[in-house]
């Protein structure tokens, strides 16, 4: 599980987040949703460390990873999983050594086992046989289903997604939504996206977290969410003519 | 700011220098790193040296309008001067470009790519994976081009002078056997492990650093090649007031 404590965070003059607090099951699919400039993508590198949160604790199964230096992360940072946004899948090397990195730094596995790990991830996101290109080669589609192998290598205890559905196709973003959805059933993992897809609230969204202007706006599931009143999310869900007439169906 | 920055650069070798993860990994990459610093530059090296010892006969020997000095003086000038300038600096200057310019762009590029944002949510010390082997492979490899580029001069001298009779290769050799003090050797060797260290860590810690888009690795790498040359510069002066 985890936890967000009372987070701010602010970039000079910008308060781009003023006290989030939540908390995020294992096994559980939680998105974070918002308008452009909400703080959604802050949240999260908050979350992962990426920056630190002017206020507030972030809570890894009771432990507290705000508090801990570079060296004292690295335990929890073993355990995550993150699928960037553009992938940031590293360039100089091959699907195999992309996936294979994490393993190679922080296992003693054998070559063969890593290989074989390796190939286990690649076959899981329907990717056989792709050990040998490179990055440049590759899809959008085909990037993010690495990112993820990538993700998955170390059978993460959480899996941080930011906008995994960014700049792809809507078949190919739900075959992304579900792999996310198998694989946090799978791992048992607690899994936290952020996006602006609305297939992916509707379709695999167990908690949905609607931040505008830096606050917590509201909290429910998928469910709820066509059911709520509140003026500022129903504007953002419903903004499309498809989505405002969809709900009528709901 | 100049302070500022110079502290955020001291504080990134702080980091840098932090013990690695798994030391066969980092040593596959400090190879791979003097294989591209060291191999990928040699041709540039050969040529661009080749030429600066021509050159310089040429320009000794124009100036040597006295009888009275033999001309196997022009040797002797022609070698100490690459051994204790030319060579080191003249290098550096063109590695700065060459080699400092791609590692900028290439961290500046992982950086915006976030590819180095992956890395330390791995849990992987970045600035360690990243720019600890380039220093390595820059303190050992570019130490390797100097001596491989006074050769180069020396020898280029020699034809330069053959070809345009400004000196007869007997009088060139007599001169640059003539009279030789190791101890400038020794000066050219502590000048190219400093300028090495240059040449690798300020453009690792401009394209670290770098936030933006193309524009800005762009930038920041004009700029890192720039701020370099200024500091090779400066310490050439300091290492030659030091041990001169």
């Amino acid at each position: 599980m985890i936890t967000i404590e009372n987070i701010h965070k602010s970039f000079g003059d910008n308060h781009v987040l003023d006290g989030i607090s939540a908390y995020f099951e294992p096994g559980k699919i939680s998105l974070i949703i918002g308008g452009s400039g909400s703080g959604k993508s802050t949240l999260l590198k908050c979350m992962v460390g990426l920056h630190v949160p002017d206020e507030g604790t972030v809570i890894f199964d009771g432990e507290d990873f705000t508090q801990m230096d570079f060296e004292e992360r690295v335990p929890i940072r073993k355990d995550i999983g993150m699928l960037f946004q553009n992938s940031a899948l590293f360039d100089s090397m091959t699907v195999e050594q992309n996936v294979m990195f994490p393993l190679e730094m922080f296992t003693q596995m054998s070559r063969q086992e890593k290989l074989e790990r390796v190939n286990f991830c690649l076959e899981r996101v329907n990717l056989p046989g792709s050990n040998k290109l490179f990055p440049a080669e590759l899809s959008g589609g085909m990037k993010k289903r690495v990112g993820i192998a990538r993700a998955i290598s170390m059978s993460p205890k959480y899996l941080f997604c930011d906008e995994p559905n960014s700049g792809l196709d809507p078949e190919t973003a739900i075959v992304i939504d579900e792999l996310i959805q198998d694989i946090t059933e799978e791992y048992q993992c607690t899994t936290i996206v952020v996006t602006h897809d609305m297939n992916s609230v509707m379709g695999i969204g167990d908690k949905i977290l609607f931040l505008y202007k830096g606050q917590k706006w509201w909290e429910g599931s998928n469910k709820e969410i066509t059911r709520s009143d509140v003026k500022e999310l129903n504007s953002f869900v419903f903004a499309s003519p498809f989505m405002a007439a969809a709900k009528k169906n709901f | 700011m100049f302070l500022a920055h110079f502290g955020k650069y001291l504080l990134l070798l702080k980091s840098v220098f932090k013990r690695p993860e798994k030391w066969r990994i980092y040593w596959r990459e400090i190879m791979h790193e003097m294989n591209e610093i060291g191999i990928g530059s040699l041709g540039l090296i050969v040529i661009i040296s080749s030429f600066i010892g021509a050159v310089m006969t040429m320009q000794i020997a124009f100036q040597l309008v006295s009888d009275l000095i033999p001309t196997s003086v022009i040797g002797q000038i022609n070698r100490d001067s690459n051994i204790l300038e030319l060579g080191p600096t003249i290098s550096a200057l063109v590695l700065m470009g060459k080699v400092g310019s791609s590692i900028s762009s290439q961290i500046g590029s992982m950086r915006v790519t976030e590819q180095i944002d992956a890395l330390e949510i791995m849990g992987i010390n970045a600035p360690g994976y990243l720019i600890l082997p380039k220093i390595l492979a820059g303190v050992v490899m570019i130490p390797a081009l100097v001596i491989v580029a006074i050769a180069c001069a020396i020898v280029g001298g020699l034809v330069g002078g053959a070809i345009s009779g400004a000196v007869t290769p007997t009088d060139y050799i007599n001169g640059i056997t003539d009279n030789f003090n190791g101890f400038t050797v020794s000066v050219a060797l502590v000048k190219a492990v400093v300028f090495g260290f240059i040449i690798t860590s300020i453009p690792a810690y401009k394209g670290f650093y770098v936030r933006g888009g193309a524009l800005e690795v762009g930038q920041a790498s004009t700029h890192a090649v720039v701020v370099g040359c200024i500091t090779i510069l400066a310490s050439d002066y300091i290492i030659t007031a030091l041990m001169l």
